[in-house]
């Protein structure tokens, strides 16, 4: 065990749909960031990393809000957020935003290589090998596809499941499909987004597991609403920090 | 019609989603197993990358290698503009040597120029010899849904019907019984046509040669049989060498269709020379542009190296939904969702960049690291920069980074927007109907957000001495 706050300081970006979503999952957040040794910092002024306007082809928002995130954030040693998809912004498209722009893009590869996803940081940089919760029951893990496909997160969210005692972890079919969330693309193409968060329903349910986590707000509520939809009160979705953190009650 | 029209047409076409169901993944999964089973697959894969960026860095230098070669050996070279010119210089060859049946092997270079439609035109009787093809052609000239595989989106009972329909035969339903009816049906083709018509999956420019692979073997017919052979392709298929022929190779079938090779590989070099056994005795390439050559230089370019083999619609999300004739023109999938606006105008085709999730799944499957994704959300930008999208969608981003940029402001909406949703919510943990993204409630629940943002929450955590 390190003692408390010995490691230095960790800034969390939030990410602007858990500050206006789940605020849980940001207090686990920091919480498993502090049992890791380090001091949490939360920067105030912070918003959104711009990736809604990146996706939307407005580069100059995008750019714009790039801007702030790394003014902000970069004097600290890491950056964690509690999603693959906003950590994969920083980290992959960040850079080729200035890339007619010496300056800011050597600021914005100096960020993108100290910024990481939640489990990522957790495990490959921190070394964690306990965590704080004791959850049990039967989990079944979502590969949301920025954290997979840009930042390689895999193992870290099973390697630390692994580690919970009260877990059995079991994998669903086709667990690296996209959910069909896609950012605006759920409701700019809401049929074809709802046709393929239906199949991720029927392999989460298919599993058999308890409950199913992940480590995405937005993929979230997309398989929470349509279990919920389905009529599927039951099938708990639960955000890997929470789970993880043990803020979030177990099976039975 | 609409994109999103023809999308819920074919969500609705229960027939349809039964076939899609059937062939989901199933491609994906022998990829998978042939990529397990061939330990160098990420090496020659960065070499196939390289050969096909090298080879576009000169494209023009490889182009005039190749016509030199070609025409050294015999074969006529003619460059066509666009799909309508590919089309005259095709018929003019054809009535030059006084052709009436033409025998077609798979090319979709034919599908972007409309061939088959400007040969009936011309008295020319065009006739498809691959089988998913033929089966389309004799189904009213359907388009192909796949780029390899074109009847993906037919069960093999539609295909039966059709057969006893169009055949006059009775119905039959073993796979290897239709495609027995097929061949009888086409032999005779091969044998009396007078020209023979191929794609090309690569030229290769030390050669003067057009490499085809196929599984079923009429290409080799079509290709050896008739007078006249014409190859038509893109001008973007040409490599150097032999040797980067034999990478390309190992990686194609393998993405494709999890192959390590296809049944047939021909390579086709001149027409018959003094003592060769069979071939055709006049052969020609037809190399098209169709706005290939607009691409070279542009951010686009890497979309050129494409060697057609399909992996990213068979790891596309979209596509597994929607299956290929929602895309609307001849290439679907991620590839075509980036071609389409490329090749028809930006403006053709607005939903098409932007019906991806943007999950990567292709990019990462891609056996010449096409960052699809990546030129999507580049097309989106284009999209933008024109003034393609609408007002509305104009004025929402805007207003959102003009918010987000002033924290003060931006913490203030989200405790309003909390309180609405709240309220929409009413006292529950979801919200089932709401106006302001009713794309969202039409398909799923909306999580009801907690009462507090994080920003108000922490505040109050630190005023109460927590930290
Ligand atoms: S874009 Fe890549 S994966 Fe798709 S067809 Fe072309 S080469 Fe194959």
């Amino acid at each position: 065990m390190v003692a408390p706050g010995s490691r230095g300081e960790v800034a969390l970006f939030v990410t602007c749909l858990v500050d206006l979503m789940r605020p849980s999952i940001a207090f686990s957040a920091l919480k498993l960031i502090e049992a890791a040794g380090y001091v949490a910092v939360v920067p105030e002024a912070q918003t959104c990393c711009g990736q809604p306007g990146y996706n939307s082809g407005d580069t100059a928002a995008a750019r714009a809000l790039a801007r702030k995130f790394i003014a902000e954030f970069e004097r600290f040693p890491y950056i964690v957020a509690p999603s693959g998809s906003c950590a994969g912004t920083v980290r992959t498209h960040y850079p080729d935003l200035f890339a007619n722009e010496p300056e800011w893009r050597a600021r914005a590869e100096a960020l993108a290589a100290k910024t990481f996803e939640l489990t990522q940081f957790l495990v490959d940089v921190a070394g964690v090998t306990e965590v704080p919760g004791d959850f049990s029951g039967s989990v079944t893990y979502h590969d949301s596809c920025s954290g997979l496909r840009e930042l390689g997160v895999k193992q870290q969210p099973r390697t630390l499941l692994d580690r919970m005692p009260g877990v059995k972890r079991i994998e669903m079919r086709e667990c690296e499909e996209c959910c069909g969330f896609g950012g605006l693309f759920s409701v700019k193409y809401p049929d074809i987004s709802g046709a393929i968060v239906q199949r991720k329903c029927d392999a989460i349910r298919g599993s058999g597991a308890y409950a199913v986590a992940l480590g995405d707000l937005g993929c979230m509520m997309n398989i929470e609403g349509r279990l919920r939809r389905n009529g599927d009160e039951l099938t708990q979705v639960i955000h890997i920090a929470e789970l993880l953190a043990g803020d979030v009650g177990g099976q039975g | 019609m609409h994109f999103v029209s023809r999308v819920r047409q074919r969500l609705d076409d229960p027939e349809l989603q039964r076939n899609l169901k059937r062939t989901r993944g199933r491609n994906a999964a022998s990829r998978a197993a042939a990529v397990a089973a061939f330990p160098d697959f990420d090496a020659v894969r960065a070499r196939a990358t390289e050969i096909r960026a090298s080879v576009l860095r000169d494209l023009d230098v490889w182009l005039e290698r190749f016509e030199q070669k070609a025409i050294e050996r015999g074969a006529t070279v003619l460059w066509a503009r666009d799909g309508d010119h590919a089309c005259d210089l095709i018929i003019d060859i054809a009535r030059r040597h006084g052709v009436r049946t033409v025998v077609k092997s798979k090319s979709m270079v034919s599908e972007e120029a409309g061939l088959n439609a400007a040969l009936e035109a011309a008295g020319i009787r065009p006739v498809e010899t691959d089988l998913g093809e033929y089966i389309l052609q004799i189904n009213d000239n359907e388009p192909p849904s796949h780029i390899i595989m074109p009847v993906i989106h037919k069960s093999k009972e539609q295909v039966s019907e059709l057969f006893a329909r169009v055949h006059g035969t009775a119905p039959k339903t073993d796979i290897e019984e239709l495609t027995h009816e097929a061949r009888a049906v086409l032999r005779p083709e091969f044998l009396g046509a007078d020209m023979g018509l191929s794609g090309g999956n690569f030229l290769v420019a030390e050669t003067g040669s057009v490499a085809i692979v196929t599984n079923e073997g009429n290409g080799r017919l079509c290709t050896t049989l008739p007078r006249v052979h014409v190859a038509l392709t893109g001008i973007e298929k040409v490599i150097p060498t032999l040797e980067d022929l034999a990478t390309l190779l190992r990686i194609l079938p393998r993405s494709a269709t999890g192959q390590a090779i296809t049944n047939y590989v021909s390579m086709l070099t001149g027409p018959k020379q003094a003592g060769d056994a069979d071939g055709p005795e006049h052969m020609y390439f037809v190399l098209v542009d169709g706005g290939r050559a607009d691409l070279l230089g542009s951010e686009f370019e890497a979309m050129l190296r494409c060697i057609r083999c399909g992996a990213c619609m068979n790891h596309c999300p979209v596509y597994q939904t929607i299956g290929g004739h929602s895309y609307g023109w001849v290439y679907p999938g991620p590839m075509g969702s980036v071609l389409t606006p490329l090749y028809q105008g930006l403006d053709k085709a607005m939903d098409l960049p932007h019906a991806a999730t943007l999950c990567n799944q292709c990019g990462v499957v891609c056996p010449v690291s096409i960052p699809l994704p990546e030129l999507m959300r580049t097309l989106r930008e284009k999209q933008v920069e024109r003034g393609l999208r609408p007002w509305s969608e104009r004025i929402a981003t805007k207003l959102w980074a003009w918010v987000a940029a002033r924290p003060t402001l931006y913490a203030l909406g989200t405790r309003v927007a909390v309180r609405y949703l709240r309220w929409l919510a009413d006292g529950r943990d979801r919200i089932q109907v709401m106006g302001v993204a009713p794309g969202w409630t039409a398909q799923r629940d909306f999580p009801a957000p907690a009462a507090k943002t994080f920003r108000e929450l922490y505040a109050e955590r630190r005023r109460g001495g927590g930290q």
